[in-house]
Order: C-alpha cells, then sequence, then structure tokens
C-alpha cells in the first residue's frame, strides 16, 4: 500500500505522517492517549463500503473504543438518526482553531486533548486541518483513521482499497471490544 | 471631486521680462469643494491608517492558519523549511508566510480589478472625454460611489475624477505588494492588516470599473427590473454564426456588438460569454447569451459551439487557444494582460487579419484595438461558420465505450481531481457499456482537465463526462437576471430599518466564482431558502448564473420567482466581478443614508456601524481566485463575515470567533460607556463551510448583530433554530449566547429553548448601542 498523499499534488511536506501499518498499532497508540478525540467529517455518509455507509463503521467503532466524537458540518444529524449522540458538533475550522489554542480545556472542559482522530472531512480540508495543527500545536498528536494517506498527519494509513478500509475499521473496533 | 489638476498653455505672452513663447503649466490642484460633507479622519488612509481598526477585528477574530505548504521559496535564501516554529534565513515564521501568501494573494486580486478600471477609464476617457458625467441610477440615487467617497473622501463626478481615484488605488496596491518582499514585513498580524487594506482599495477599484462602465455604456442603472437574459448553450442558436468571449473586461464585446449591429447583422449571429464579460455584455446588449461560468471553458469550447473566441482579461484558461485550435475556432486576444503568444495584428488592416484566420493561416492574433475586434470578430465569425459547421472534439458514446477498455485502472485520474471523482469506477463500467456513472460526473466536473495532464494512457476523461451529460448541457435553457447595478437610495430608505433592527433578517451576498464542491445546484438551493425567509439576496458574478441555472416545480428560474429589488425576499444580480461593489456600496449606503452617519473618508465608524448593526452575510460558495480573496478582505475590513465553500479552505487562513471565550466578545454601550458582553455575533469574519447544509445554517447564525431589537432578534434566532433542527436534527446549543432578554426567543418555541438557557445557566443582559470605537461614547465613563 501506498504512502504518497492520495491527492497528487499535495506533497509540500517536510515532516510526513508516520505510516500506520497494521491497525493494532493506532489502537495501541489511541488506548495509551488520556483524552483522545474523533473529528469525524461530512464524507461520513458518502462513503460506503460492503454495503454499508462510513458513518456505521465509525458508530461502532466510537461505541467500542468510547473515544467521544466530535462532528462536522451537518453530521450531527445523521449520527442522531442512528441513535449515536456525538460529545460535540461544530464546524471543522472551529476544532482545528480550538486544537491549536494549548489553553483549550477540552469538550469537557477537564484539560486539552492529548490525540486528534480524523476522519471522513474531504481530503483536502483535512489534510489543511492537519497541516495547521503540525505547525502550531506541534507536539500535539494526529491520526487519519481514512483509506488515503496524510502527510501532515502524525500518524496515517496508507492509501487502501475499500476493502482494506473496512477490514482495518473492523480490527480496531474488535479490539477495543476484546481488549477493554 | 475636492481637487483639479490645473493645466494651462500659452502660446505666447509679454511679460516686464520679456515675451514667453509656448509655456506649459500644471499647477498641482485647486480645490473645487461643492460638497458640503465635512472631510472625516482618515481620506486617502495609507497602509497604515486604519491599522487599530484591523487589529480591532484581528483581536477578535484571530487568524487560524493552515499553510497547506511547509516550505518558502519566494527568495534564493531559500527553500526554507517552516515546519512548527522554524524561521527561515529572513527570520520569518509559518505565521508570518501564511498571512503573506495572503496578503499576496489580496494584492494581486486588488491589482487585477484596478487595472482593469484602469483600462476601463482610460479607454472611455479617451472615447467620450474627462468630462463625461457618472450616473450610475439617474435620480435615484445621489450617493453615487458610496465606496470611493468612503475610502478617498473624493466624490466623483465625471470620468476624469476617476482618474485621481485609480491613482490612489494604484499607488496603495504598489505598497501593499511591496511588503510582501523578502525583510519588509514581520509580523503575521501586519500582514492580515495590510492584506485587509488591499481588500480595501480593491473595493474601490471594483466600484471605480463599474460605475465607468455603466454611466458610459449606459448598462441598467439600478434597476430593480434589469431584462431577464436567456442562459445555457440550449438558448444559443447554433445554425448561427457564434462569437465567444471569455473574461472580464467588456471593451472588446462593445466593439463586436456595436460592429454587428453597424453591420445590421444584429440577429443573424450570436454573441455568447462565459464568466463575467457574459453579464456585461448583457448589460450592454440584452440579445447577448450567457453561456456558463468560469469552468465551463472547455466543454463548450470542445463541444464546438464556439466559431470564435474572444478573449479579454482574468480567468481565462490559459490553454484555450490550445483548445480552439483543436475545433478549429480562431482566438483573437484582446487584452494586453493576456496576448496569450499570439502575433501582435492590431495595425494590420482588418480584412487582412479575416482572411488569415479564416484560411487558418493564422489560428489566433492579438488586436489591442476593441473596434478592430469587432469587425475582425463578426467577419470571420460570419465567413468560417460555414466552413467549421461546429466542429467539435467529442467523442461518441461508441468511441467512449472502446477507448474505456483501454483504461488501466491506476488511479492517477482521481487522484488528481479536486473533486476526487471516481473517475475509474466510471470508466470500468463506461468499459462494460453503462455510461450512468460517467453521467453522473457531469456536475460535479468543475472542467479543470486535471485528470486528463495525469492519465498515462492519455485518455480524454473531461471529453467523456461532457458527452455522458450531453443531454442535460443541450437543455441548460434558463434565465438570469442581467447585472441592475448599484442599490437606489430609496431601496435603502425602504429597507434600512427593518434591516437594522433585525425585523429583515439578513442581506445574503452570494458572490464569486465556480469552484464548487458539487455543482451549482448548491448555490441555488441557498438563495432560494434564503430568499423563501424574506432574506435580501444578492448575487453576482457566476455564482449569479448557478443561482439561476435551475428551475422550481413551476419551471421558473429564481428570477423569475422573486423580485429583483433590494427588498425582503429579492432576489438581485448586481452584476459581474467589478460590480461586487455594490454590495459593500449598500451597506455602505445604509449606514449614510438610513442612520445618516458621514461617509466621507470616514472609515472607521462606518465600518463600526455595519460590523455591529447590519445582518450581512457573504457566502462565495465556489470561490477560486486572488480577485475572490481580495472581495473577502474587503468585506473583513468592514467587518461583514464571509462563508466560503469546501475548496476555499485552501486560501489557508480563516479568521475565526471563539464563541466559548466570553471576553473576546465584549462592545462598549455608546450610550454610557460600559462594556457589554454582547455574544458572538457574528461568530467568525471568514469561515469555510463544509456542506450546504452547515452554510445554511451558519448563514442564519451570522447574520445576528449585537444591535438587534428584541422582536429583530427573535425573528434571526427562529430561523436560526429552524436550520438547525433540519440540518443538524437538533436545537443549537449555543443559545445562551444569543438571547439577551426573555423577549429574543421566538414565541413558538419558548419551551424549547427556555430547556436551553436553564440548562446553560442563562442570564439576561442588555441590548446596547454597540460599538468598538472607545470615540462613539457619548457619555465617558466617571
Ligand atoms: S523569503 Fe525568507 S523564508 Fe522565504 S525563502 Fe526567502 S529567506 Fe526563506
Ligand atoms: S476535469 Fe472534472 S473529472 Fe477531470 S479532474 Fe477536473 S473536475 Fe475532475
Ligand atoms: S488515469 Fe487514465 S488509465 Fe489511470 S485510471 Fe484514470 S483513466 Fe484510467
Amino acid at each position: 500500500m501506498s504512502c504518497e498523499p492520495w491527492q497528487c499534488s499535495e506533497i509540500a511536506a517536510t515532516k510526513k505522517a508516520n505510516p500506520i501499518q497494521k491497525p493494532e498499532v493506532a489502537v495501541a497508540m489511541i488506548k495509551k492517549a488520556a483524552r483522545p478525540i474523533l473529528i469525524v467529517g461530512s464524507n461520513a455518509t458518502e462513503r460506503w463500503m460492503e454495503g454499508k455507509q462510513l458513518i456505521d463503521y465509525i458508530i461502532d467503532f466510537a461505541k467500542a473504543s468510547k473515544v467521544p466524537v466530535v462532528a462536522t458540518a451537518h453530521m450531527v444529524g445523521e449520527f442522531l438518526k442512528r441513535g449515536y449522540e456525538p460529545a460535540a458538533f461544530m464546524s471543522a475550522m472551529d476544532i482545528g482553531n480550538r486544537l491549536v489554542d494549548p489553553s483549550w480545556q477540552g469538550l469537557d472542559g477537564k484539560g486539552h486533548p492529548d490525540l486528534a482522530l480524523f476522519v471522513g472531512l474531504p481530503y483536502y480540508m483535512e489534510a489543511l486541518i492537519l497541516c495547521g495543527l503540525k505547525h502550531f500545536a506541534p507536539d500535539f498528536r494526529t491520526i487519519t483513521l481514512d483509506n488515503l494517506y496524510h502527510a501532515h498527519a502524525s500518524w496515517s494509513f496508507p492509501n487502501a482499497t475499500l476493502e482494506d478500509w473496512a477490514n482495518n475499521l473492523k480490527v480496531m473496533t474488535q479490539k477495543f471490544e476484546g481488549g477493554q | 471631486m475636492t481637487s483639479k489638476n490645473v493645466h494651462m498653455k500659452i502660446g505666447e505672452m509679454k511679460t516686464s521680462t520679456g515675451l514667453v513663447k509656448n509655456l506649459e503649466l500644471s499647477i498641482g490642484k485647486i480645490v473645487d469643494d461643492s460638497w458640503t460633507e465635512p472631510m472625516g479622519p482618515t481620506p486617502m488612509p495609507s497602509i497604515s491608517t486604519l491599522r487599530d481598526w484591523d487589529m480591532k477585528l484581528l483581536n477578535k477574530y484571530k487568524p487560524f492558519y493552515m499553510p497547506d505548504c511547509d516550505l518558502c521559496c519566494l527568495c534564493t535564501f531559500g527553500k526554507c523549511d517552516l515546519t512548527a516554529g522554524k524561521r527561515g534565513a529572513c527570520g520569518l515564521d509559518i505565521a508570518a508566510q501564511s498571512s503573506r501568501i495572503v496578503l499576496i494573494a489580496a494584492s494581486i486580486g486588488a491589482a487585477t480589478h484596478t487595472a482593469h478600471a484602469r483600462h476601463m477609464v482610460d479607454h472611455l476617457i479617451e472615447k467620450y472625454g474627462r468630462n463625461f458625467p457618472l450616473d450610475v441610477g439617474g435620480l435615484n440615487i445621489k450617493v453615487e460611489a458610496p465606496v470611493t467617497r468612503l475610502v478617498t473622501g473624493i466624490r466623483p463626478e465625471n470620468l476624469g475624477d476617476l482618474d485621481e481615484v485609480l491613482e490612489y488605488c494604484e499607488t496603495q496596491i504598489t505598497h501593499c505588494l511591496s511588503a510582501a518582499h523578502t525583510g519588509q514585513e514581520g509580523s503575521n498580524l501586519d500582514f492580515e492588516s495590510k492584506a485587509f487594506h488591499a481588500g480595501r482599495i480593491d473595493q474601490v477599484g471594483m466600484e471605480v470599473a463599474d460605475i465607468a462602465q455603466v454611466s458610459a455604456l449606459d448598462f441598467p442603472k439600478a434597476d430593480p427590473e434589469a431584462p431577464l437574459i436567456e442562459m445555457g448553450i440550449g438558448t444559443v442558436d447554433t445554425s448561427k454564426p457564434v462569437i465567444m468571449c471569455i473574461g472580464h473586461n467588456v471593451v472588446p464585446s462593445v466593439g463586436i456588438i456595436d460592429y454587428m449591429k453597424e453591420s445590421k447583422l444584429d440577429g443573424k449571429m450570436e454573441v455568447v460569454g462565459l464568466c463575467c464579460t457574459a453579464f456585461d455584455n448583457t448589460r450592454y446588449y440584452d440579445r447577448a447569451k450567457i453561456v456558463g461560468p468560469i469552468s465551463w471553458q472547455l466543454r463548450f469550447v470542445r463541444g464546438g459551439f464556439a466559431d470564435v473566441v474572444v478573449l479579454d482579461e482574468q480567468c481565462i484558461r490559459t490553454d484555450i487557444f490550445n483548445e480552439a485550435e483543436r475545433v478549429r475556432a480562431p482566438v483573437i486576444a484582446a487584452s494586453e494582460k493576456n496576448c496569450m503568444g499570439f502575433k501582435n495584428r492590431t495595425n494590420d488592416p482588418a480584412d487582412e487579419i479575416v482572411a488569415d484566420l479564416v484560411s487558418g493561416k493564422a489560428t489566433g492574433v492579438l488586436i489591442l484595438d476593441p473596434e478592430k475586434v469587432g469587425e475582425v470578430a463578426v467577419k470571420v465569425a460570419k465567413q468560417i461558420a460555414p466552413i467549421r459547421k461546429k466542429y467539435r472534439v467529442l467523442p461518441t458514446i461508441e468511441e467512449i465505450i472502446a477507448l474505456a477498455k483501454t483504461c488501466r485502472q491506476c488511479n492517477l485520474c482521481q487522484r488528481s481531481c479536486p473533486q476526487d471523482l471516481q473517475i475509474p469506477a466510471a470508466l470500468k463500467a463506461a468499459a462494460e457499456g453503462n455510461l450512468a456513472p460517467l453521467t453522473d460526473l457531469y456536475e460535479s466536473c468543475i472542467g479543470c482537465g486535471r485528470c486528463e495532464e495525469a492519465c498515462p494512457v492519455k485518455l480524454q476523461i473531461h471529453s467523456y463526462i461532457v458527452k455522458a451529460g450531453e443531454k442535460f448541457m443541450i437543455e441548460e435553457t434558463n434565465f438570469c437576471r442581467s447585472g441592475r447595478g448599484a442599490v437606489q437610495d430609496v431601496e435603502i430608505r425602504n429597507v434600512g430599518s427593518p434591516i437594522v433592527l433585525g425585523e429583515i433578517p439578513g442581506i445574503l451576498a452570494v458572490v464569486g466564482c465556480s469552484n464548487y464542491p458539487k455543482g451549482g445546484k448548491d448555490v441555488y438551493d441557498i438563495c432560494r431558502e434564503f430568499a423563501s425567509r424574506r432574506y435580501i439576496v444578492v448575487t453576482s458574478g457566476c455564482s449569479a448564473m448557478s443561482a439561476g441555472s435551475y428551475k422550481n416545480s413551476e419551471g421558473k428560474t429564481l428570477y423569475e420567482e422573486f423580485p429583483g429589488g433590494f427588498e425582503a425576499g429579492g432576489v438581485l444580480n448586481v452584476g459581474s466581478c467589478v460590480a461586487n461593489s455594490h454590495i459593500a456600496g449598500a451597506a455602505i449606503k445604509v449606514a449614510n443614508i438610513f442612520a445618516k452617519r458621514n461617509l466621507r473618508g470616514n472609515y472607521e465608524e462606518i465600518a463600526d456601524y455595519i460590523h455591529n448593526r447590519l445582518g450581512a452575510v457573504g457566502l462565495a460558495w465556489g470561490a477560486y481566485s486572488q480577485k475572490a480573496a481580495s472581495i473577502a478582505a474587503g468585506f473583513w475590513s468592514l467587518g461583514v463575515p464571509v462563508l466560503v465553500g469546501p475548496h476555499g479552505s485552501k486560501y489557508r487562513r480563516m479568521l475565526l470567533g471563539r464563541a466559548d471565550k466570553p471576553e473576546n466578545w465584549e462592545v462598549y454601550d455608546a450610550r454610557t460607556g460600559d462594556k457589554v458582553n454582547v455574544g458572538p455575533a457574528p461568530e467568525h469574519l471568514f469561515q469555510t463551510v463544509e456542506t450546504p447544509q452547515e452554510a445554511m445554517v451558519q448563514i442564519a447564525k451570522l447574520c445576528i448583530r449585537p444591535n438587534d431589537t428584541w422582536k429583530g432578534r427573535s425573528i434571526k434566532l427562529s430561523h436560526y433554530i429552524d436550520l438547525h433542527k433540519r440540518h443538524y436534527g437538533c436545537m443549537p446549543q449555543d443559545l445562551h449566547l444569543f438571547v439577551r432578554t426573555m423577549a429574543d426567543v421566538p414565541m413558538t418555541m419558548k419551551d424549547e429553548v427556555t430547556k436551553i438557557l436553564e440548562a446553560k445557566g442563562w442570564k439576561e443582559t442588555v441590548i446596547p448601542d454597540p460599538t468598538l470605537l472607545p470615540r462613539m461614547i457619548r457619555k465617558k465613563k466617571e
């Protein structure tokens, strides 16, 4: 699987994301984090794998891992329709802007998150926000759960097929269900 | 006008010292001040004059940078890696570099509009003389150049007066751009302030261009009933010769239309336009047709409709001549800014040029005389149309199926596509004879051609998409209202009070280019939603075209469904890019005409008024250009929030408020001098929204202003809550920030709202007379 940025022209990164070769690696990092959050963008209802929408995989994962979800755009309604209440909803720009502020005390007011997982934003928007975080919150860690390599994240899955993506998300969900 | 250059020529004069012959004298400027309005504090501001104002806004709406590129390569010290706090060889960090890019973009945009204005004004002065009077709305408009009056303190009365205004703009843009040189400005916020300044100048440049052309070329003058123009390639009679004009500067098109009329060919040929030239053609000649926004250049040229392609300036595909050559359509470049490598034939006899273009001896020419452009274009179109027979390069369906079989499924096309369109899957289906997935791409494809550039087997993917969507293309028969120009003073008088008090819930300006995430329908849907809710919806540029490109259940376009006045529920197209100045102009006029604030050189006070009282929001759903950046900058500096669609995130910096920080939302109450927390109203100054649903919710929220009366606030909140519930499936959770007293709560939503207020520990507050400027406080606190 390739670790080139999915969008060919998105190459201007001197510090590139470490590839996540196995979903277990991502799971270990998430488990290690004290205050992770999961940011879910509008492609959550646009991407389908094995007849199931990305958002449904995400809900399974969020329930198993208990990572609080921030829904961007109008995704909150999509979560609620499926009976899952995200921890927060706000625009993608707002969550990015809060994450670069070290004084922000997180969704619950109890402390700044130490890890942000991103999934399902338009590729270029996600890349830009990750780039903002890389530069302005250099110690903050980001992981993308997309099947598209994101050079500006701290950790990213390589470009992968829809089947592999579905499998990665399922494995991650199972690891939490079984492991916690 | 405040001053005049005096130039005297004396043939022969006897003086005490002898005989003076051929004396020429220039005595600078004499003041001719018939304008009695007192001069405000900041006429003709320099790049730092309004810095304090800018910093007030930048403190409230701090930049959020998304640098996109980790490097700077602007000078030979570089490339410098600026990642995560590293500084470049010149000492610059990534925040300053990111804001420098914003400044450069805004300066390019301002320079482009101002240079357009310069060309227009020089040309019109040459043709009509310096004393040609400005008239943008007859008796209906007394404040004919609100932006110019506000920024420069000049009240222009004739074409010659615009000269001085432009000189000022040109100087300021030079200063703005110079600040971007290595080793000049070093602070990100100062770069931002200079970008705001470029935006202010841009608004002036645009206004000059438009009021000059409206006056001299007799465009619709602030006319709510400007003609409905046929739009879409389906409206073009392709049995006639077709001249296609692309760009923004109408001057060469005027040459074409005039020559066509003089030669009695009016009605016997079609003059169609793409991008803003299309609008200005229709403002000059209401039988001209609009074929579409900028992103449709390839589809129309490859479709073979154009017999001659005339290029003026801005937003033209720089490879359009290659494309035109493929369909055997000659190209005439008509702008100094865009010579396209063609031989300059300006001084050659028209018939010689015509012969060369028709015979194919020349495939393109540069002609810098608009009248000659007119003659050549018309003659060539007439002669070449029967030869070309609308020759096109779109493949047949059978060819597409055969070619799709050669696709290697390498994904490079999709990975190069800005829309991430699933081209390989569509080609796989096409190879099996199913063209439906390819057809599905038609609406979202922005016609950039990047997929074709990437394809290792050189498949003409865009052409396949266009062919697969041909039915839609041919059926595009819509109406767009021709650009009406400015807003009348009387319209301002009628709506000033309901806008400022909040009873008209807001003004939504849907402007800018067509780099949409999923086609133009979103623009139509958004405009229709807000017009139905009785907001004032103002459109311009490519967005104005997209707004008119879809129909309601009764088969009516937006411009047929809603009135064209500046009124509740009106949908008014002001015109081309440069007509955007009328939107800012309308806001300024509310402050001036309705609230009786002086506007002459009084920028801060007027911007403070607009920011705190006028529920106006700009939406550039498909913004792509540097001009869009400078237009946005002009609105930021007036304190008007601007939203961009997802591709707008690539402007790399947002100006975001923090609703969770109460300390950011204090204003002065001008009555008492007290500081009052008014909540995040408006919450952001520049924000990317991801989906049309998010855009709608944000628009409703961003129309809230500190000054809203309780009645106005409750109307605004009811729209915000209603849209939120519809698109987000729940109540907004930030209502406690916007309810000041229980009277603000919409009656029908009282129970739901009260629950949220209780949960959030809401406390009642007062409605101030809001200002950010201490000098506006009438009674100083002891
Ligand atoms: S302008 Fe500054 S940061 Fe950019 S390349 Fe030159 S030295 Fe490096
Ligand atoms: S032409 Fe259309 S399909 Fe091709 S890259 Fe551009 S947007 Fe994508
Ligand atoms: S780039 Fe060309 S060969 Fe590769 S998948 Fe796209 S169309 Fe097929």
